[in-house]
């Protein structure tokens, strides 16, 4: 099934996805990086029930602002991302974190990446630049996530919980139905979920920088409960039934679409006492 | 009478007007009613006839009836919580897309109400009125 393919050509019209919380010191400045990195994309900055200016800071800047009613986590916010983007016909989204710890150079080489995979990991322990640094915990639990997935996907992935990746529309179909929403777990998840549905997984060493402002949700407390999820979320992933995600157009959003929506139609479960 | 009767009748009694009243005022639906109605209905046969604990304890080789009381009891609780944390996923994961529709809703809402602002693509446009493909 994946040996014969025909060869694709650069995504043109590709989304970048910010998913964004409380993120109003940095984002000002990761919106010009994305800006500046040559690269001609739109920019969705997904605000997952901020209390501060998120929004607004993202709507000056020129972004395209989804607000959702109430905190999500990451799950939630890059689902509500790959949604807009299949619905308006894009062929390509990538994952940009708000913080700034993403580095907006690389998302040429991400979309590049594209041409032969379905979906492309920004990998941090690639041999790029300086050693990202983390605790041993938290490096060890990244390792065995690593060698584990690297065998499911038959390629070499060292940082399966990067959460700076380019999908392709094929790729984007299977996130906008079944992105897992646990924080911690999503980006595992997600990956077994893409490897299960068939994509071609691959990855590109980037180097990340350290965070512009605000706070990371990634304390050295939770060093251990983030080893514990994410392998419950490997296992978890590994042991679900995912319904129908294996043939190339199996999927669609499980919500109508926009166009449907505008065509009036009547359920058989009516709605009970609402007559006038 | 045995004090012990007298506690189970007026224990079963409270959980049944408790739950007449709650559907009254529909405070609860009918499909989680009925499983408490049969719970409250079974404590209360086993308070008026303690000697059917006696000859099911009997039948199943417990030799203190009441700790066969208290395993029952203690295994329906279980199934009802575990059946309480199934409907809460159901009904998380439910809020979970209503928020992320709303949230597109109100996204292409702004994008109507206010003439597009959107950078040009160089890939064609991504605002055509008739996009969902
Ligand atoms: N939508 C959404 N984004 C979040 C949430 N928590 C963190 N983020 C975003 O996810 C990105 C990465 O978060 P961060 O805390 O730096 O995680 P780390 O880089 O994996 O340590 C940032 O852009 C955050 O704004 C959340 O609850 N919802
Ligand atoms: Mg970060």
């Amino acid at each position: 099934m994946t040996g014969t393919r025909e060869p694709r050509s650069r995504p043109q019209r590709v989304l970048i996805i910010v998913p964004a919380w409380n993120e109003q010191d940095a984002l000002t400045q990761t919106l010009q990086d994305i800006a500046s990195s040559g690269e001609a994309v739109h920019v969705l900055v997904v605000d997952d029930g901020s209390t501060d200016s998120t929004a607004t800071v993202a709507a000056d800047a020129g972004a395209l602002v989804c607000s959702l009613p109430f905190n999500l986590g990451v799950g939630g916010a890059m689902r509500t991302g790959y949604r807009y983007a299949l619905r308006h016909g894009y062929d390509a989204a990538v994952q940009f974190d708000a913080d700034g710890q993403h580095d907006a150079r690389y998302l040429s080489p991400l979309i590049d990446q594209l041409v032969d995979h379905d979906l492309v990991i920004g990998a941090r322990f690639a041999g790029e630049g300086v050693p990202y640094r983390v605790s041993p915990a938290r490096r060890a639990a990244m390792k065995i996530l690593a060698v584990a997935l690297s065998r499911m996907a038959r390629t070499t992935l060292t940082d399966v919980t990067s959460g700076y990746r380019a999908a392709n529309a094929r790729a984007m179909r299977v996130f906008a139905a079944h992105y897992p929403a646990e924080y911690l777990g999503d980006t595992v998840e997600s990956t077994v979920i893409a490897v299960r549905a068939g994509c071609q997984i691959g990855q590109y060493p980037v180097e990340m920088r350290v965070r512009q402002g605000g706070v990371p949700s990634q304390t050295s407390a939770r060093a251990l409960l983030y080893l514990v999820r994410a392998g419950v979320a490997l296992v978890l992933a590994l042991v679900r039934r995912w319904p129908a995600v294996d043939e190339d157009d199996a999927v669609e959003p499980t919500v109508p679409t926009a166009h449907q929506a505008r065509t009036p139609h009547r359920r058989h479960d009516e709605p009970r006492g609402e007559q006038p | 009478m045995n004090p012990s009767i007298v506690l189970g009748i007026i224990g079963s009694t409270v959980i049944l007007v408790v739950l007449f009243e709650m559907l009254r005022r529909r405070h609860l639906r009918e499909k989680y009613a009925v499983v408490w109605f049969l719970v409250a209905l079974a404590s209360m046969t086993v308070t008026i006839f303690p000697d059917l604990l006696n000859v099911s304890a009997r039948a199943v080789g417990v030799e203190v009836p009441v700790n066969l009381l208290f395993f029952a009891a203690s295994m329906i609780l279980l199934v009802l919580a575990l059946q309480h944390s199934y409907e809460l996923g159901r009904l998380e994961e439910k809020s979970r897309t209503l928020a992320e529709e709303v949230a597109l809703l109100r996204l292409e809402l702004d994008q109507r109400l206010s003439p597009p602002s959107e950078p040009e693509h160089p890939g064609g446009s991504a605002t055509s009125p008739e996009d969902g493909r």
